[in-house]
């Protein structure tokens, strides 16, 4: 089979992310990469709420007295937007859509960036209050925890980018159907991550 | 490549019909991310009105596991066909997480 066949709506699969064997192959070992992923940011939490407001004596930083809520619910609105948007965009790689595929990537990919932005600011702001990474064991294991995120948010936004910069011109097909379905796979997962870091980190560090 | 892919051109009835359940499913998600919306608002909100700490973490836990379930499922496809193995890898890992998450916190909190 050759990967570059033109497709029509018509004749474009019900699956085109695992119709051939290469996409299959990509869909289990990156179901398999999530579980890692899962188990990576389950010993981040841990560690997080091993050590949170944990520092050397007299350390007049806590999670109550360093989180603005307002904040990270526009954190939270963005990043959950943005993965209602890779919805969208996967809806029309299955109607063999490009442009609006590519479009809808466009949005996820602003709004992630958006939530770089805030994140960027936030961690800047706590830098120059003092409460840098090695301020504390706390201040280490809270950047190492959302930092970690951050740090996925970026290749997120690099493998986005980077699948529509280069199929630009190419279209749908089924050697770059698969890549697109991850690269979504991936930011859902970003999403998922978040929803515990607001939960936990945040809304309970401000709880006390 | 060692594996055929066998091209079925729809009539104009099939190719109809597979549309009309994509916009179906869509709007499903529409309203999953609506509710994931409406869950979120009740947790910040939950937090802002300064109930007892006992009464919200329980509330806004359940609801992020309620969000994640309902993001993996859904926006991730895992209640299709054809997920067993990504849901046995999925699963493992959060058995191997909860785990982490229980040894860490007895033995430091202990």
């Amino acid at each position: 089979m050759d990967l570059n066949t033109k497709y029509t709506p018509q004749s474009w699969p019900d699956h085109p992310e695992n119709t051939t064997l290469e996409g299959k192959n990509k869909f289990v070992g990156f179901w398999l990469f999530l579980g890692g992923e899962t188990v990576t940011f389950a010993s981040l939490f841990a560690t997080y709420l091993a050590l949170k407001n944990k520092g050397p004596s007299g350390m007049e930083f806590t999670t109550e007295g360093l989180f603005e809520l307002p904040l990270v619910f526009i954190m939270t609105m963005l990043l959950l937007t943005s993965s209602l948007t890779s919805v969208y965009a996967m809806y029309h790689m299955k109607n063999y859509n490009f442009k609006a595929m590519q479009a809808w990537l466009a949005v996820t990919v602003l709004l992630g960036l958006a939530f770089l932005g805030f994140e960027i600011y936030e961690f800047n702001h706590y830098v120059h209050l003092g409460f840098t990474f090695n301020q504390s064991a706390f201040s280490s294991a809270f950047f190492l925890l959302v930092g970690t995120h951050g740090a996925h948010v970026v290749v997120g936004l690099g493998w986005i980018i980077l699948l529509m910069v280069r199929n630009a011109k190419r279209g749908l097909n089924l050697y770059n159907a698969p890549k697109y379905y991850l690269a979504s796979l991936y930011w859902h997962f970003i999403d998922v991550v978040w929803v515990f870091i607001f939960t936990v980190v945040y809304l309970m560090g401000v709880i006390g | 490549m060692a594996h055929d892919v066998h091209t079925h051109v729809r009539s104009q009835a099939e190719y109809e019909y597979k549309r009309r359940r994509a916009a179906n499913e869509m709007r499903g998600h529409v309203t999953t991310f609506a509710i994931m919306i409406f869950f979120t608002l009740i947790a910040f909100t939950a937090v802002y009105a300064g109930f007892s700490a006992n009464l919200v973490v329980p509330i806004i836990l359940l609801l992020a596991a309620v969000q994640v379930v309902l993001q993996l499922y859904y926006f991730m496809h895992m209640s299709h066909k054809g997920h067993e193995t990504a849901q046995m890898f999925l699963y493992s890992g959060v058995i191997v997480a909860f785990i982490v998450l229980i040894t860490f916190l007895t033995i430091v909190w202990w």
